[in-house]
């Protein structure tokens, strides 16, 4: 059979999974669940980030312009994104931490000879609960932002 | 662990039954598309009975002989060894000849072609854009003493820790699942894929191979390594243990100098006569 | 990804020291329009703040762009996003840099 042409043939019959292999965490264990949520929360962080700077910048206009602000973000809303944010903020920074550890090969383990079932040694729980924790300390941080927000001065 | 993710719960009454010897039927949805674009895409369904060590290749194989001989499906050593029957079965890449319809846990299977592969027709898909890939990287033993014009006979020595240090990526099958579950693969089409890149560490770290710098610049490029992003879904849907992701992630930290391990030594050359050997 | 890397470790540290300068006091109260501007007036902080606009407006603008360069692979597009994402993160920096330099020297 003719070797297919990617170029020709890409419009016709598109070879690649395409964004749904991004969306869709669940088929391949807790490594592309945690590939999912970091591309996840740092799109999300990098949106809060742009208003952030945008609803700080109301500190030119004098207090007025900034209480405006206050009265916009400080209500049961705000708060709940605001905990959002520091759930993901905290997931991300500490899965960031563990992908530093685990694509430098570090808590990885070594090549050895394969043997059935042929599982794979990267996948082990020494890199694997890096996720865990920083999923555990997310959940921690997002209860600690509520009690602060929610729970009076 | 991997299978963890692969097995479904076994106490079903089918699975049971199963367990007895007696065979029970399970519904195979198989994927009909062709390569005209014209043409729509489909599932043809058969009742196919099985057996407790059935495999979904079995199925297939019993539908093309017994009920629909249209069906395209490509297989050939029916032992996890040539890597031909590489398909989606039931969302993830599989083996055919190695997922037994039991270790599947339901009694609906669908069968679609390897996603990110052009396909060519029902679950053959064209391997092309693959291999074009695996040559990049030069997949062969480069070593500047090495002398194709002598008429003497060479061997390298090593020893069994040197080949220790790449001998999992050679056990590679060329089967395709990794290139098809990784994300990165999904949507960029320079990227080498899993398999090229675990193959560029393999020759990286194989001492009888000189070439290593030449390896690193071959991959250190924005639609190269740097596209990892240690999503893992290679090494968990590998059937032979290769662990694609192992190999990446030990390639990147020499490009980025963090590993502390010497550098190999070379393997020695041993040339001798052909009238000695 | 060097710079991912580094940035990213960076800014993990500014911006812990950043958050908890809100929750040293009560956090309504280190909301307010006098507090805060007091917080821009010292060197350090405003340092501080400029350090955590610019380490995360590359780390997060680079990710964008890495995202972005693996959806499609021509050499218009591959432009297009670089510029893109260099313009906002220029853009982000500048404005963020504007509000700390007015706010550091305004008096109360």
């Amino acid at each position: 059979m003719e070797a297919v042409k990617d170029k020709q043939d890409s419009k016709a019959r598109p070879n690649r999974e395409g964004l749904k292999a991004w969306l869709n965490p669940t088929r391949y264990g807790w490594e592309r669940l945690s590939y999912w949520l970091m591309r996840l929360t740092g799109l999300f962080l990098l949106l809060y980030f742009v208003g952030h700077v945008y609803e700080t910048s109301n500190l030119v206009e004098g207090l007025d312009a900034w209480n405006a602000m206050l009265e916009l973000t400080q209500t049961t809303f705000g708060h709940i994104f605001l905990i959002l944010v520091i759930g993901a903020s905290t997931f991300h920074s500490v899965n960031g931490i563990r992908l530093i550890f685990a694509e430098t090969a570090t808590g990885l383990g070594k090549p050895g000879r394969p043997d059935y079932p042929y599982e794979a040694g990267s996948l082990n729980n020494i890199q694997r609960s890096g996720i865990w924790v920083a999923l555990i300390l997310a959940a921690a941080a997002m209860l600690y932002g509520s009690s602060i927000l929610f729970g009076g001065d | 662990m991997k299978r963890r993710f692969l097995l479904a719960r076994e106490t079903s009454e089918i699975n049971l039954a199963r367990a007895k010897n007696d065979s029970s039927d399970i519904l195979l949805n198989i994927y009909r598309g062709g390569s005209n674009k014209r043409s729509e895409k489909s599932y043809d369904s058969h009742r196919v009975p099985v057996s407790r060590w059935t495999t979904v290749l079995d199925a297939l194989i019993y539908v093309k002989e017994r009920l629909d001989s249209s069906v395209a499906i490509r297989f050939s050593c029916r032992m996890a060894s040539c890597g031909s029957c590489g398909m989606r079965i039931n969302g993830i890449p599989r083996l055919a000849c190695y997922t037994k319809i039991s270790e599947l846990g339901t009694d609906t299977i669908t069968c679609e072609p390897l996603p990110n592969f052009l396909l060519i027709r029902d679950l053959v898909t064209d391997f092309q854009q693959f291999f074009d890939h695996h040559k990049k990287i030069q997949p062969y033993i480069q070593n500047k003493h090495l002398d194709p014009t002598t008429e003497r006979l060479g061997e390298f020595k090593q020893t069994p820790q040197e080949v220790d240090e790449f001998l999992q990526f050679s056990y590679c099958i060329k089967c395709g699942l990794c290139y098809s579950a990784c994300p990165t693969v999904a949507t960029d089409t320079k990227f080498p894929g899993p398999q090229a890149l675990a193959q560029a560490y393999r020759y990286f770290a194989d001492n009888r191979d000189d070439s290593a710098q030449k390896r690193l610049d071959n991959v250190d490029h924005k639609h190269g390594i740097w596209r990892c992003h240690f999503a893992g879904s290679c090494s968990m849907v590998c059937p032979k243990g290769v662990d694609p992701a192992l190999g990446i992630q030990m390639l990147r930290s020499h490009l980025l100098s963090i590993t502390k391990k010497p550098k190999k030594k070379p393997a020695e050359l041993r040339e001798i006569n052909r009238e000695e050997s | 990804m060097k710079i991912h890397y580094i940035t990213g470790l960076a800014a993990l540290l500014t911006v812990a020291v950043h958050v908890m300068m809100r929750v040293v006091v009560p956090f309504s109260i280190s909301l307010e329009y006098e507090n805060v501007v007091t917080n821009y007036q010292n060197i350090l902080y405003a340092l501080l703040l400029e350090s955590v606009l610019i380490l995360i407006s590359i780390h997060g603008f680079n990710g964008l762009r890495v995202m972005l360069l693996e959806l499609r692979q021509n050499a218009m597009w591959e432009k297009f996003v670089t510029l893109f994402t260099l313009t906002a993160m220029v853009a982000v920096i500048g404005y963020g840099t504007r509000t700390i330099i007015i706010v550091s020297g305004q008096s109360l």
